[in-house]
């Protein structure tokens, strides 16, 4: 109640504005549309369905189509059918301006009408209940023309506008907005006065302001409309600025739209370079899951797992696999689908790597080039195997409800499951982290890498250490795949994708260094997605390789070099 | 000690039985091809001289990246992109020779850039409507790529690993690039229908056994090439720098240099290769700058035995011979053989198949000598091999010679 109360005096506002403007009809249907719409809500808290005309007087109405002798009636009735307000007509009209309104020889009396055959179904033109079929030839289409579907949707636009539901308002506003009309002003006017939520208002006024440009208002209007979409600041508004910079004559006005349009530039190039990071944030969160993994096994152990992609790889296939009996037994777990896959998908990496290492990588310590060779030969019968099994062409992995869709924050576009990558990406490396520095397991793990000797003099079991991190690191790439299965096509050929780049992270940031392997991932992600507009995206990689191999001379040892003596290897 | 280490074992008889057996090839294969009539059993088909001809360039890579990292430790993961630039250079100029016989009938353009609308050639094409031109740039392409790129990677002392996945990136940046199609060498397509060379058709047999020849040719003279690197005082330093870099360095050589030559050397060679493959094969596009071809040149090298001169020449016929047959008749399972081959070689053949010839070969004969003395057999030798083998690089040594240790 209270927060209705101040708005009381819009009412007059309402009738006195919109006195002495051309369209007579209009203005007072609008004052009293407004009027007791506005009664009601004030009365029960905005939540009423809108005031209804009387439902005889709308039938009456509808009931002249049928009698309309050329178009210019029926605009004219099309007209009075707006001025009632009722959301009811909407129905009446969306089937005029598709062509589907019939009306009876017989009774004159008028229908929704589907064909069906030789047949048409008819329908209550107000509710559209069933109301039985008529043969072709027992109805009479109301024609339309293309000023008729004109004058239909700008009605359409204005009674959405009056509709209870923010959501309908705002869709309505936004339309409005891209399709500017000089003729839907006063709608506005009368619809930005009437609007108590804040976000819908703000629209409503955007929408008036792109409507005053192409509207024959004085000059004072149009300035108030330029600052109006100078901060809303986006590409539509920069484009409607444009179109109106281009008709406009020499004056204060053009000035303005220029100011406008160059500060809008301005914001954009930030919002562009803000969208820019995020999306390298995005990507350097994919490159460091994928690399997180191989900075244990081969940052940490001097394992060249080549291997390692094929890990990511069995994870997004655990993940295909656990959809799929969540799909065909359990359908209503499917927004768990991930949270299951996870740990399972840590497991089956996890046991393969543990029977790389047990099996072929333990003969060959202190020889990176050949564990090299070695798990090339894996990851080939690795990819061949799931080729067999699965197939060679993608398989489809689902995204849960929660990972699809995305929001806006200005004119940043953030899509959930990017966004739900990154902060997977980082609770994984805190994880990865706290392990390795806060865990006995993490100890040892240091010790037999730094100096196996000592470790294994020292009592810890090293061949079980070994494996274990191997494990471990397998496992992490098994995780990267459920990750990744999400934005990236799951095939026998996932982890080839990703193999080099992951190389790429892990050395330029620094062998044996997990910080290293952050700042990595995410120094090449934000560098690939800014280099991209400039150069494209396969140039821009292409850059991105010869930067690391220049690095790498000047730097072999990366970014974040381990100091010490034990360099040489 | 190094040299006798190298050419025991009857190792300088088994270059000139190499050698002599090329060029046996290079003769005898064109006969049997085109004078000995088709219904003869003795008659080799078309198709098996251009398959055993892509074979021997294929080893000519493998012998290549021998050089590099058999002799000097530096384990190439981009010798392809040198095969494939040199493929590219001679795939260029037979598409000059195409000359307006190509679908579009320009003239100067080849088809390619009709269908993309360029108007002219580019700067880089000119030049190769010569063959001594083209032959030039077989060479100097991969040779200064290498050249330009050791130079940099050596002299910051890029070692190992580290080396191993930079030459990775090269090639795939590489592969990136020329799958371009602005960068004006055919896109994904390549480069491709190909006409003529020096005048002859490509796709006659006559042509098919001459390049046949002339790969048989390139071969041997590699073999010889290498034979006299590796025996001259150079050859000697490469492997010292391989078993031992910072000792050398410390002696008084400049090991990058060194390895800068055997790294340009290398790459010359497979450039050659690359090209006496594309008139052969009919076509050359980015996939031969794929990491993954890089690596299975490394496994022909590992299989035949690496650091001998003969044993990657075994090793890519060996698993090219394989390769044909099991895509033919099991193409499923290729991979897995491909792959268990990667695992089993590196586990139970590190030096490959010369390599455990010669070791059987030098064992029996210690055991024959130890039992014609009636001397206890020499024990300790094969102990001292494991303890070495076990702590540094997987090169066990032959019984009864020290091996050097590499500086720690």
């Amino acid at each position: 109640m209270n927060k209705s109360v101040p708005n009381c005096p819009r009412l007059s506002r309402i009738a006195s504005s919109s006195d002495g403007r051309s369209v007579e009809h209009w203005s007072t249907t609008w004052r009293d549309v407004f009027a007791i719409l506005f009664f009601a809500m004030a009365l029960i808290f905005h939540f009423s369905p809108p005031a209804q005309a009387d439902e005889a007087a709308l039938r009456t109405i509808i009931a002249k189509f049928a009698t309309a002798k050329n178009f210019q009636a029926t605009v004219q009735i099309v007209g009075e059918l707006a001025a009632t307000g009722d959301p009811s007509v909407e129905r009446s009209l969306t089937a005029l301006s598709n062509g589907e309104l019939y009306f009876r020889k017989a009774d004159a009396s008028v229908f929704i009408g589907k064909e069906q055959g030789q047949a048409i179904l008819l329908a209550d033109p107000l509710n559209g209940d069933g109301a039985g079929e008529a043969a072709k030839a027992e109805v009479t289409k109301i024609k339309v023309n293309n000023t008729l579907r004109r004058t239909i949707r700008d009605a359409l636009g204005g009674l959405t506008l009056s509709s209870a539901d923010p959501a309908a308002r705002l869709a309505a506003a936004r339309t409005m907005f891209k399709t500017p009309n000089a003729a839907t002003i006063e709608a506005l006017d009368a619809a930005i006065l009437n609007e108590a939520v804040a976000s819908v208002k703000k629209q409503l006024e955007q929408a008036r302001a792109s409507a005053v440009l192409v509207s024959d208002l004085p000059a004072s209007e149009k300035l108030a409309a330029i600052s109006v979409l100078k901060a809303r600041g986006d590409r539509d508004a920069l484009s409607l600025l444009t179109a109106f910079a281009t008709g406009a004559e020499d004056g204060a006005v053009k000035e303005a739209t220029e100011g406008a349009i160059a500060g809008i530039t301005g914001t954009l190039a930030i919002w562009n370079a803000a969208q820019n990071v995020w999306y390298g944030v995005s990507l350097g969160s994919v490159l460091l899951l994928a690399a997180i993994g191989l900075a244990i096994t081969f940052g940490v152990m001097g394992v060249i797992n080549m291997a390692h992609g094929e890990m990511v790889m069995l994870g997004a296939y655990t993940t295909f696999v656990v959809q799929n009996v969540i799909r065909t037994s359990f359908p209503g777990l499917f927004d768990w689908s991930l949270a299951i896959a996870l740990p399972l998908a840590f497991l089956v990496a996890g046991a393969v790597g543990l029977a790389i290492e047990r099996g072929i990588i333990r003969f060959l310590y202190g020889r990176p080039l050949e564990t090299l060779l070695a798990t090339w030969g894996v990851s080939l019968i690795l990819q061949q195997a799931v080729r067999t099994i699965f197939g060679p062409t993608n398989r489809e992995v689902g995204n849960p409800s929660w990972m699809s869709g995305g929001f806006e924050i200005g004119q940043l576009a953030i899509t959930w499951n990017r966004l739900w990558i990154v902060v997977f990406s980082l609770g994984v490396f805190a994880i990865l982290l706290y392990v390795m520095k806060r865990t006995p397991w993490g100890l040892q793990m240091r010790a037999v890498t730094q100096n196996r000797r000592m470790a294994s003099s020292m009592g810890i079991r090293t061949p079980w250490v070994d494996a274990l991190t191997f494990a471990l690191g397998s496992g992490i790439a098994g995780i990267a795949g459920v990750a990744l299965s999400q934005i990236d096509n799951v095939s026998p050929n996932l982890g080839q994708g990703y193999i080099i780049d992951s190389f790429m992270v892990v050395v330029f940031g620094g062998v044996g260094n997990l910080w290293g392997t952050l700042v990595g991932a995410f120094s090449l992600g934000i560098l690939n997605k800014f280099l991209e507009p400039y150069a494209g995206a396969v140039l821009g990689k292409i850059l991105v390789l010869v930067l690391i191999i220049l690095f790498i001379q000047k730097r072999p040892r990366g970014l974040f070099a381990l100091k010490g003596r034990a360099v040489e290897a | 000690m190094i040299t006798g280490r190298f050419f025991a074992a009857g190792a300088d008889r088994r270059i000139l039985i190499a050698i002599l057996l090329l060029l046996a090839a290079a003769v005898i294969v064109p006969i049997l091809n085109l004078a000995v009539p088709p219904t003869s059993g003795l008659h080799l088909p078309s198709y098996i001289v251009a398959l055993t001809g892509k074979y021997l360039c294929y080893a000519l890579l493998a012998l290549a990246l021998d050089l590099v990292w058999g002799y000097c430790g530096i384990l190439s993961l981009g010798h392809g992109a040198f095969f494939a630039l040199g493929g590219y250079a001679m795939g260029m100029y037979l598409m000059r020779q195409i000359g307006d016989r190509g679908v579009y009938g320009n003239p100067l353009l080849p088809d390619f850039m009709v269908f993309l609308n360029w108007k002219e050639l580019p700067w880089f094409w000119y030049g190769f409507d010569q063959f001594w031109f083209a032959a030039l740039m077989v060479m100097l392409v991969p040779g200064l790529l290498a050249f330009v790129f050791g130079w940099f990677a050596f002299r910051s002392r890029v070692t190992g690993v580290y080396l191993s996945i930079i030459t990775q990136a090269m090639t795939y940046a590489l592969l990136l690039a020329f799958f371009r199609n602005d960068m004006g060498f055919g896109g994904n397509n390549g480069l491709t229908d190909f006409k003529d060379i020096l005048g002859f058709n490509v796709q006659a047999s006559s042509t098919r056994s001459a390049l046949f020849a002339a790969t048989a040719l390139a071969l041997a003279l590699a073999v010889f090439v290498t034979w006299r690197i590796v025996g001259s005082k150079y050859g000697k330093l490469l492997m010292a720098v391989r078993d031992a870099e910072s000792r050398t360095r410390f002696l008084g050589w400049r090991a990058e240099n060194v390895k800068l030559f055997a790294f340009t050397v290398s790459a010359v060679m497979a450039g050659i290769a690359g090209a006496l493959y594309v008139p052969q094969v009919g076509i050359i596009n980015p996939g031969e700058f794929d990491p993954a071809n890089s690596i299975e040149v490394v496994i022909w090298t590992a299989i035949g035995g690496r650091g001998t001169i003969v044993g990657p020449i075994i090793g890519a016929i060996l698993v090219n011979t394989g390769k044909s047959w099991f895509t033919g008749a099991l193409p499923e399972l290729w991979l897995f053989a491909l792959g268990g081959l990667f695992v089993a070689v590196t586990l139970f053949l590190p030096k490959g198949i010369v390599g455990m010839w010669d070791q059987w070969r030098s064992y029996t004969k210690v055991r024959h000598a130890a039992s014609a003395e009636a001397s206890p057999p020499p024990a300790e030798p094969p102990a001292i091999v494991r303890v070495s083998s076990d702590k540094v690089s997987g090169w066990k040594d032959e019984p009864g010679l020290p091996e050097p240790q590499p500086a720690e």
